[in-house]
């Protein structure tokens, strides 16, 4: 465990480093992430007005799940792709046999190597807007409350984490698979709205299917005080399975790692 | 006879080539086409919305409204930063360069290929789309289904125009995909991509007429779907863009090739 700690912490200080080189690029990602909540912000509020819901959320209520869905945005800039797209280079290149000898369990590293800090204050301006947006819509919060909104959150990112490492790990077959990210990328922008405004059929869906719900509108209502305990249940389940499916599936992948020019 | 260095079998070879090329890559060129289904989602949300009646999209129209979108797109898709990016930094671009045919047009057949490669997919997403809305299904009339093609094309080219500008900066930084990702923001949210346009507060909406945006999509998007749309006005300021940003291309990609210095070739 140790080591995985201390590897970790060599990983990201390394990655860091390296990220700050590009001062310019930091500056074009944070213009982009402002435009963008800017943006999403805009098109929610179309929804709204003269007193209207949107599926029975308030304004307030429904700019938590964006706060929500612009953190889990920023996570998924700072780790999941970056990493997981490196997983298709390491692929074609046959860097993958590296990765592979080393005494390090594989998925740990091909999912923690790198980290892109350019991520990290969209987490941080999602985290505010979560506060603030909470706030106006009245509601409290408490330490369990706090505790539980935490535990659906980390929910959320192992969802979001198996659904793109198993997508990457498909490079193992396919090589190529950065546009079935980009597919996966649009089905999940529908996490910037609450799940109850889509349709009936689309909303077992993303609850079950491909479960958007829990990513997003799940943890917002454990901030707002109004999650049922067994949608919880639920997604403590998924979690559980889509981490276990991720595994399973990695392995299963690697016996098909034939190694590029080999 | 040679025009901008195009001649017939120049044409022919280079849309032949690139087809055989694209064609390789049918799997992903599906991905592609099933990755614009957010017009789709917000079509969902819209048909759940009360709001919509406000402004009179509702029920068919604005169905075909979206499945319109998603087809405009389809077919005006580009992606020059990021092929010419690569070409750029791993030397590829050499050799184009010592061609006697604008490196440009090697990228438009591209894209032109993969239109073709792409097409029976998009139809293919298009059928499934009036399978669940039977009622939306609409045939344009031959009028509207040459007009919308011509504005389909008008708005690859504007789009194409705009990412070469961004392309030809290459020469000057080595990141200008980053650039793309500024451009791209407005253009989702201008563009009636994601919203029509007539669902913008007339402020929002007056503003975005002045950028190339709503031209990419939401014009020829309504003339597709027949909704009612200023038919002049829309290709006036498609042709605007396209003047205004051809020579700007040209000068830059002028100036920017003087600058080449070949790097890793």
């Amino acid at each position: 465990m140790g080591r995985y700690l201390l590897s970790l912490q060599r990983f990201w200080a390394t990655a860091l480093a390296g990220q700050l080189e590009y001062q310019a690029n930091m500056l074009i990602d944070l213009l982009a992430m402002v435009g963008s909540l800017a943006g999403s912000i805009f098109v929610l509020s179309l929804f709204f007005g003269q007193g209207r819901e949107l599926g029975g959320w308030s304004w307030e209520a429904a700019l938590v799940v964006q706060g929500i869905y612009t953190f889990l945005d920023g996570v998924s800039s700072t780790w999941l792709r970056p990493n997981l797209s490196a997983i298709v280079t390491h692929v074609r290149e046959g860097t993958l046999d590296f990765v592979l000898l080393k005494p390090i369990d594989s998925q740990f590293w091909v999912s923690l190597r790198i980290m892109a800090p350019a991520g990290l204050p969209e987490m941080g301006l999602g985290l505010v807007l979560i506060v603030w947006a909470a706030s106006r819509a009245g509601a409290s919060f408490s330490l369990g409350t706090l505790l539980v909104a935490v535990l659906m959150l980390c929910v959320g990112g192992v969802i979001l984490y198996a659904l793109w490492f198993v997508i990457a790990a498909t490079s193992i077959w396919f090589v190529k698979t950065w546009n079935a990210t980009e597919v996966l990328r649009a089905v999940l922008a529908s996490g910037r709205f609450p799940v109850s405004a889509y349709p009936p059929t689309l909303r077992l869906v993303f609850t079950l299917v491909l479960p958007v719900a829990f990513l997003t509108t799940v943890p917002a209502e454990v901030i707002l005080g109004r999650a049922a305990m067994q949608m919880l249940v639920l997604g403590l389940f998924l979690a559980v399975i889509f981490f276990v499916g991720s595994r399973a599936f990695w392995l299963f992948a690697l016996r098909y790692y034939t190694s590029a020019s080999s | 006879m040679k025009i901008a260095g195009l001649s017939w079998p120049v044409v022919r070879a280079l849309l032949a080539s690139q087809h055989a090329n694209m064609v390789q890559y049918r799997a992903e060129i599906a991905l592609w086409a099933l990755s614009g289904v957010l017009p789709f989602i917000m079509l969902s949300l819209w048909s759940q919305s009360d709001a919509g009646a406000s402004f009179g999209f509702k029920g068919v129209g604005l169905a075909r409204y979206y499945l319109s979108a998603f087809m405009v797109r389809q077919f005006s898709v580009v992606w020059v930063v990021f092929a010419f990016e690569e070409d750029a930094l791993l030397g590829r671009l050499s050799p184009f360069l010592l061609q006697p045919l604008h490196p440009l047009w090697r990228y438009v057949a591209a894209h032109v290929a993969e239109r073709v490669t792409r097409f029976p997919f998009s139809i293919g997403i298009a059928a499934i789309f009036f399978l669940l809305y039977p009622t939306s299904f609409w045939l344009p009339s031959l009028s509207q289904f040459l007009l919308a093609c011509l504005a389909i094309l008008l708005a690859f080219s504007i789009n194409f125009l705009l990412q070469s500008l961004i392309a030809a900066l290459c020469f000057w930084s080595e990141k200008a995909s980053a650039l793309e990702r500024l451009l791209l923001i407005p253009y989702l949210y201008f563009s009636g991509w994601l919203v029509p346009l007539a669902a913008f507060p007339d402020a929002a909406r007056t503003a975005s007429f002045w950028t190339p945006f709503p031209y990419l999509i939401d014009f020829p998007a309504r003339v597709l779907a027949g909704l009612p749309v200023d038919f002049v006005a829309g290709f006036a300021a498609q042709l605007f863009w396209v003047a205004l940003l051809l020579p700007l291309v040209l000068m830059a990609w002028r100036a920017g090739v003087r600058r080449y210095t070949a790097m890793g070739a």
